[in-house]
């Protein structure tokens, strides 16, 4: 399949080069390329799930080595996942409810006896081990007693296991079944991408009251879109805009609102702390979300959030699903951040001389740092609103859950060693 | 620049850390000398308001001719009769100023109460007769006998307060009171610009033609917002209109409007210097005496500069220095006496007040930096650029982080000193603040003003700057003269600021792709904000390095009052 290796390296290089900005546009490449990965994927007649797993983390694999610091990609290879573990385990459940209701009324299968009540003894493993992977145990499995531990190792085995069982059955159909739910699963996840802003943005009716005064720190698609929707249904509302050097997108940010008839006042940076005091709440966008509530945002966004700390002005974040990250940060400044080129504070014309002062070692006098995010840790946040509703940042972790499997939160560690 | 270089010399001699230390006490105590008087003006003052009284029908009615000649009359007559004119006053004078302490204002205050309005002129009236009398002695007599120029101070003293006031209050069309100028802890309110009424009145006064900017952000109508750029060309054409302006004054103002002056010290110097040419070039008006003419004229002046640029706390303390000086300057001395002499005082508070100081403010901030540290600076702050380089002069090893903020960018230009002078520097941008915090060992910063409640009043951005250091746990060491301390308290950054121009928002310097906003300056729910200053509260803030030692911002307060005032400015 050269056409989707070609698509891949393709995606590598711009991923490299930075070319895509944001995590959306980010989120709804990678997903747009894992969906004609799995539709390009030749599926075997056994253990389909396993063969549409190991191509998309090989996939995935190379494109989050490609933009570490994106942690979109990997987040959105890890729902990809996800959905194929899922659509596999739902089919597996089905085919064997089906399997068992022809065992049942045929009753004439001889070598069935003893396989059926081991396949419905599976696929009650199955559902537990699916539940107790991320979900609590329901009270039946409590119950029944079934030891969790004994549980889960299944759970990667189940997809051939099952496979393996109902093959007489009726393969083809359910290939094309597996493929084709995926399918349609990974294009709902794009969906969901695209239409984020809009879920959001219905909410920001319910947070922004008349005659507010709200702070917003560089520009962000969902910021954006979240306070049009609250100035449509009829608010009136002020925002100030912080123009966010070193890359200035308040001023496009600004100029978006004014095109859309907001109020909006553009400060500098450095005018936060003072313009704060008379503010009501910061809105702002963010990169991603960590497991802990910690935010990773666009640099600048750690000292608003302190003002506002302050100030006790609350601080929203709204994030998508797509940038619900499930790992936990540590030294976030450093190990999820990426210096960019010191031209845009520096005129390198200007400073030429400068730069190529050597003192007696060799090394230039003069450094530039210029990181692209900021660490917010989760107790400067008030509320993250996502797609699913307002959340606190204490229950972020739960949250992440639901849209990712607990074996894919190591799957970059595993495949690393792998290679 | 100048400064920079006086303070470079390793100048030992200057400081010796100890004397400017220890002046301001020596001072203090010197200062018995001036209480004396001032309070002996206050006697002479009651005396010489009773005095004036009794012989009111001849001084009003009588045109200034009269008096003149009646000044000629004392000069007529020996010299050692003038206290015998003051009949009653004259002996019970001499007495408290023999055994009096120091009740000078305990005194004063009654007393101060008691003088209402037809007293006070009376009073003016009376001290008009006496400076002429006085000034056609000088003419006559010379330095005759030794008695009456002891005398003669302490009863001039007593004339120029309430001439001042009352050029003063002349030219504001106010009333105010002289107690009111006399209690100087309650600044007189500032000029408010949503008051419309009194915008319009300031706008017939003014000189600079200004017109308004438009989109105003509500939070901030109460400080003046003028079109930028517009005033430059219409006030040098208006340049051979203005003949009462001098020209040092003028370009000076020019200077402030265009920004080619910036900085707490180097405008407060600029104006001085200026004044100093003023003062050097001033010459009485026939009929005019000089205190009250020249603190017309300096009013003027200033309110002019005011209508360039507003001006920062420190040049007001700098200011009112400078009229006191002159309001206290003894009537008989001569007018070329008198020029010298405030001329002199002018060089001596550039020399002390801010070049020593700054001095004095390196070599205490000095000890605070070992080998190893990261040291951050925000912005552009002279006395921190001094430290720093005489950090490195000292051969300490230290490693400098500049934070700068658009639209000023005037990290760049301490940047470049600094690099140039061999300091290895890193510099990052007001949003990487919490970034780059993690390896700072040390936060100096700049301060225009300090304020009595310990808030530090500087450029926009320090107050980020320090909350982010205040949260890594990392000292925050404001470094600051003590001529810049102020009585007036603050608790934000809105009530009291100032207004750059806005359309520099819009435009980054070398960034020729940040265009947004070119074509939407004329719409109207667009507001663009440039704040100059902020007020950095006092719990961000470790320690202040003074002229008067390290200090917590606790201590501020204690300081103004303690050195503030007449023992700030006047020795």
């Amino acid at each position: 399949m050269p056409d989707v290796q070609a698509l891949v390296n393709d995606f590598l290089i711009k991923l490299k080069k930075r070319k895509i900005e944001g995590s959306q546009a980010t989120a709804r490449h990678t997903a747009e390329l894992l969906r004609s990965v799995i539709s390009q994927q030749r599926v075997p007649y056994t253990n389909q799930a396993a063969a549409l797993i190991d191509a998309v983390r090989a996939v995935g694999e190379k494109l989050i080595a490609a933009n570490p610091v994106e942690l979109a990609v990997g987040n959105i290879v890890r729902r990809v996942l996800h959905i194929i573990r899922e659509e596999d385990l739902s089919l597996t459940t089905a085919a064997i409810a089906g399997l068992n209701l022809s065992a049942a009324s045929d009753g004439d299968d001889d070598d069935d006896g003893e396989q059926d009540e081991h396949t419905v003894l599976s696929a009650a493993a199955v559902a537990a081990a699916a539940r107790s992977t991320l979900r609590p145990p329901s009270l039946q499995t409590l119950l029944e007693d079934i030891p969790e531990s004994a549980a889960i190792p299944r759970t990667s085995s189940s997809g051939g296991d099952s496979e393996g069982k109902s093959k007489s059955a009726d393969k083809s159909s359910r290939t094309r079944r597996l493929k084709h739910d995926v399918i349609e699963a990974v294009n709902e996840l794009i969906q969901d991408i695209t239409s984020c802003h809009e879920q959001i943005a219905e909410q920001a009716i319910e947070h922004i009251h008349q005659n507010e005064v709200i702070l917003t720190l560089g520009s962000s698609k969902t910021v954006l879109e979240f306070l049009y929707a609250a100035k449509e249904k009829k608010r009136s509302f002020r925002v100030f805009v912080a123009e966010g050097a070193p890359r200035y997108q308040g001023h496009l940010l600004a100029k978006e609102l004014v095109a859309r008839g907001l109020q909006t006042t553009l400060i500098t940076d450095s005018a936060v702390f003072a313009i704060i005091s008379r503010v009501n709440m910061v809105i702002v966008g963010a990169h991603a979300v960590m497991a802990n509530g910690g935010v990773i945002a666009p640099v600048g966004l750690n000292m608003v959030a302190l003002a506002a700390q302050k100030h006790a002005v609350p601080f929203v974040v709204l994030a998508g699903s797509h940038k619900l990250c499930p790992l936990y940060p540590h030294n976030p400044e450093v190990l999820l951040n990426e210096l960019r080129s010191p031209s845009e504070l520096l005129d390198f014309g200007e400073f030429s001389d400068c730069l190529d002062f050597g003192s007696g070692t060799g090394s230039p006098l003069l450094h530039v740092v210029n990181p692209a995010f900021d660490y917010v840790p989760p107790k400067l946040v008030s509320l993250f609103i996502t797609d699913t509703g307002g959340h606190n940042p204490s229950y972020m972790y739960r949250l992440i859950a639901d849209y990712y499997s607990a074996d894919d939160l190591v799957v970059r560690r595993r495949n690393a060693l792998g290679n | 620049m100048q400064l920079k270089r006086k303070s470079y010399n390793p100048t030992e001699s200057l400081l010796g850390a100890s004397p400017p230390l220890a002046s301001p006490s020596s001072r203090v105590i010197g200062d018995g000398e001036f209480s004396e008087e001032s309070s002996v003006g206050w006697f002479r003052r009651s005396n010489s308001a009773k005095f004036a009284s009794s012989f009111s029908g001849g001084f009003d009615l009588t045109s200034v001719k009269s008096s003149e000649t009646m000044g000629f009359h004392q000069v007529k007559k020996p010299v050692v009769a003038q206290p015998k004119e003051e009949k009653s006053g004259a002996s019970a004078v001499v007495e408290p100023q023999v055994n009096k302490g120091l009740s000078s204002s305990s005194g004063a205050k009654p007393s101060k109460e008691k003088t209402t309005k037809a007293e006070r002129r009376a009073l003016q009236e009376a001290q008009r007769a006496a400076k002429a009398a006085a000034k056609a002695m000088t003419v006559s007599e010379g330095v005759s006998t030794s008695k009456p120029v002891k005398q003669q101070p302490a009863q001039k003293k007593d004339a120029p307060p309430p001439a001042s006031s009352i050029a003063a209050s002349d030219r504001k069309g106010g009333e105010r009171s002289m107690e009111k100028e006399r209690r100087k802890d309650i600044p007189a309110p500032r000029m408010q610009f949503d008051d419309r009424s009194r915008v319009e009145k300031a706008k017939k006064r003014a000189v600079v033609n200004q017109s308004e900017a438009r989109n105003r952000v509500e939070l901030f109508r109460h400080l003046p917002q003028y079109e930028h750029g517009t005033q430059l060309p219409d006030l040098e054409s208006k340049f051979f209109q203005l003949d009462p302006m001098h020209p040092a004054v003028y370009k000076v103002g020019l200077q402030y409007l265009a920004g080619d002056i910036s900085g707490g010290n180097a405008r407060c110097i600029a104006m001085l210097q200026a004044f100093q040419e003023v003062i050097k070039d001033y010459s009485t008006p026939p009929e005019k005496s000089l205190t009250r003419d020249l603190t017309a004229k300096i009013s003027s002046f200033v309110s002019f500069f005011i209508e360039c640029r507003p001006f920062s706390m420190s040049m007001g303390n700098a200011i009112r220095f400078l009229k006191s000086r002159i309001a206290k300057l003894p009537l008989t001395v001569s007018e070329s006496e008198a020029k010298a002499s405030l001329c002199a005082d002018i060089d001596r508070f550039i020399n002390e007040k801010i070049v020593l100081a700054d001095n004095v403010i390196i070599r205490h901030a000095v000890t605070k930096i070992t080998d190893g540290d990261v040291l951050l600076t925000y912005g552009s702050s002279c006395v921190v650029e001094m430290i720093l380089l005489y950090a490195h002069e000292l051969g300490k090893r230290f490693h400098v982080v500049i934070v700068d903020s658009h639209p000023k960018l005037e990290g760049q230009g301490l940047l470049r000193r600094l690099v140039g002078k061999g300091l290895r520097c890193t510099y990052t941008h007001i949003n990487a603040v919490s970034y780059i915090m993690h390896d700072v060992t040390r936060v100096f910063l700049g301060s225009s003003s300090v304020l009595s409640n310990g808030t530090v009043y500087s450029r926009v951005g320090t107050a980020c700057v320090a909350m982010v250091a205040h949260a890594f746990h990392v000292p925050v060491l404001i470094c600051c003269e003590a001529y810049k301390f102020h009585e007036r308290v603050l608790l934000d950054s809105i009530c009291s600021n100032e207004l750059g121009d806005p359309d520099a928002i819009s435009k980054v310097p070398g960034r020729m792709d940040i265009n947004f906003l070119d074509d939407l300056t004329n719409k109207d729910n667009l507001q663009l904000l440039n704040l100059m200053y902020d007020a950095t509260p006092s719990e961000y803030v470790s320690m202040i390095i003074t002229d008067y030692g390290m200090i917590p911002p606790t201590s501020v307060p204690v300081i103004v009052r303690e050195y503030g005032r007449e023992h700030l400015w006047i020795q």
